[in-house]
């Protein structure tokens, strides 16, 4: 895979990262299938180029960007976050990309601007989880972030990982890394990016709303309604017996930096 | 009782105890192959989650095998009788399996997670509930407790069904969405309960009329 220039960045976490096979072959993009391994299995025919990013909405400058002049234009960094699925496991990944605030304050938001809404690619001939219909999500997924979530300095818009292109399974060309939510809130081969008013609807959601809240922030004390929350399993740890369970920290361990947004929120409501 | 009549053992090409052993060690393989790869850590990134779901997926064959002995009987004419008894026990002992991965392995004993799983989480309620009903389907599955209950064997034994809804409904519960793997197999638990009920029903009408 073609190589990226990049910098180390802030937030650096301090745990190892999980091993590069496992992140690129344990994937949840239901666009190619259903089973963890389907992404990484059915994915080869995905063309991630050419490829339009567009900025648009309640901005003052929208603007369609071509996703190799966007990632020359943006100073890449690279970020070691913890990543929380919802399903009780986690992954540490070096992701390479930069922080979604600098593309969002290129377009200059307007005042009416409160939340971001992000659309994913629709493309059935090359994701064969787009053609089934018994399992099918509708498509194309869509995910939104608060207008403060989506410009605090954590939230990532990643072109790469491990220093890498971004692989097709993990969401080229371009995805999103949100590290305090579950790792669902991170819509992968992102082609739109909305700036609108009012909450937008966002797809597990819609699928499921007792199981998936708009939030999603990752919380030990609220669980899942099938199962815990208050550990997860981790990724590449090693066999049955190589120890990989960790208790769950409130916001991934990223309270510190983002436990203000939420102030005075039931997140018990506002799962 | 078709099941102590016997078969005709010469018809056998092992003794039937040899016949039996090789069914339950056969029916093991999935478990003992998953247990060596798993200690290896050849079951990929997620091993102990890949087992837990493994063991839960032969629990369902095993006990769908089971229940599809006496409509096949009834369609095809073939009889596998003298095998239920040991697809029903194998289906038991991948839902032990299952349970004692889910307890040991993945929560690793953690009783306050336990717990809740049992009082708040309907999807474990669900399959905790089928486990505890095939509980005295195996404990009376012996030559012994069949001669001793009589009838009354037959009546216990069809909490088979119940045990069957159960297992439906918790397996299309584990899926994030409903996929072609879990209506499948929910699918054909369901129709082995609705062929038992109509059958019965035919039955009834016989009688009454």
């Amino acid at each position: 895979a073609q190589t990226l220039s990049v910098r180390p960045g802030p937030f650096q976490a301090a745990e190892r990262p999980t091993p590069l096979q496992d992140v690129t072959h344990y994937n949840n993009f239901y666009e190619f299938g259903l089973d963890k391994g389907d992404p990484a299995a059915l994915s080869a025919r995905f063309a991630a180029r050419p490829w339009t990013l567009s900025v648009e909405g309640l901005v003052a400058r929208p603007r369609v960007w071509d996703i190799d002049q966007l990632i020359a234009a943006m100073p890449l960094e690279e970020r070691l976050y913890r990543m929380r699925c919802v399903e009780a496991w986690s992954m540490v990944i070096p992701w390479d990309g930069f922080p979604l605030a600098s593309l969002l304050a290129q377009a200059e938001p307007l005042g009416s601007a409160r939340y971001v809404a992000f659309e994913s690619v629709v493309r059935p001939a090359q994701m064969p989880g787009q053609r089934n219909g018994l399992d099918s999500l509708a498509w194309p997924y869509v995910e939104g972030l608060r207008l403060d979530e989506a410009m605090h300095p954590l939230t990532l818009l990643a072109v790469g990982l491990y220093g890498e292109i971004l692989p097709n399974q993990n969401g080229a060309p371009v995805r999103l890394v949100v590290p305090w939510k579950y790792g669902f809130k991170g819509i992968k081969s992102i082609t739109r990016i909305r700036l609108v008013e009012s909450r937008p609807p966002t797809t597990w959601n819609q699928m499921n709303a007792q199981e998936y809240g708009f939030f999603a922030n990752v919380n030990p004390e609220v669980d899942h309604p099938r199962w815990s929350q208050a550990s997860e399993r981790i990724i590449g740890a090693g066999g049955f017996f190589g120890g990989g369970r960790k208790k769950t920290l409130m916001f991934n361990g990223y309270g510190e930096q983002v436990a203000g947004l939420y102030g005075g929120m039931d997140l018990r409501r506002n799962y | 009782m078709p099941y102590l009549s016997g078969t005709p053992r010469n018809r056998l090409l092992v003794p039937w105890w040899g016949e039996r052993a090789a069914l339950a060690l056969l029916g093991l393989l999935p478990a003992i192959l998953y247990f060596w790869y798993g200690a290896h850590d050849a079951l990929g990134p997620d091993p102990v989650n890949v087992f837990e779901r493994w063991l839960g997926l032969w629990a369902v064959r095993f006990l769908l095998a089971g229940l599809l002995v006496t409509p096949l009987r009834a369609l095809t004419g073939l009889n596998l009788i003298r095998y239920r008894r040991m697809l029903g026990l194998l289906a038991f002992c991948y839902v032990c399996l299952h349970v004692g991965v889910y307890v040991g392995l993945d929560q690793q004993g953690n009783i306050g997670v336990l717990v809740q799983d049992l009082t708040r989480r309907p999807f474990l309620m669900i399959g905790f509930a089928a486990f505890m009903l095939m509980v005295p389907l195996a404990i009376t599955s012996t030559d012994g407790a069949m001669r001793r209950l009589g009838r009354r064997w037959g009546r216990l034994h069809r909490l088979v069904y119940g045990v069957a809804l159960l297992v439906a409904v918790h397996f299309l519960m584990a899926f994030k969405t409903y996929n072609v793997t879990s209506v499948t197999y929910a699918g054909l638990l369901m129709a082995m309960v609705v062929w038992r009920c109509q059958a019965a029903w035919r039955r009834w009408r016989r009688r009454a009329a």
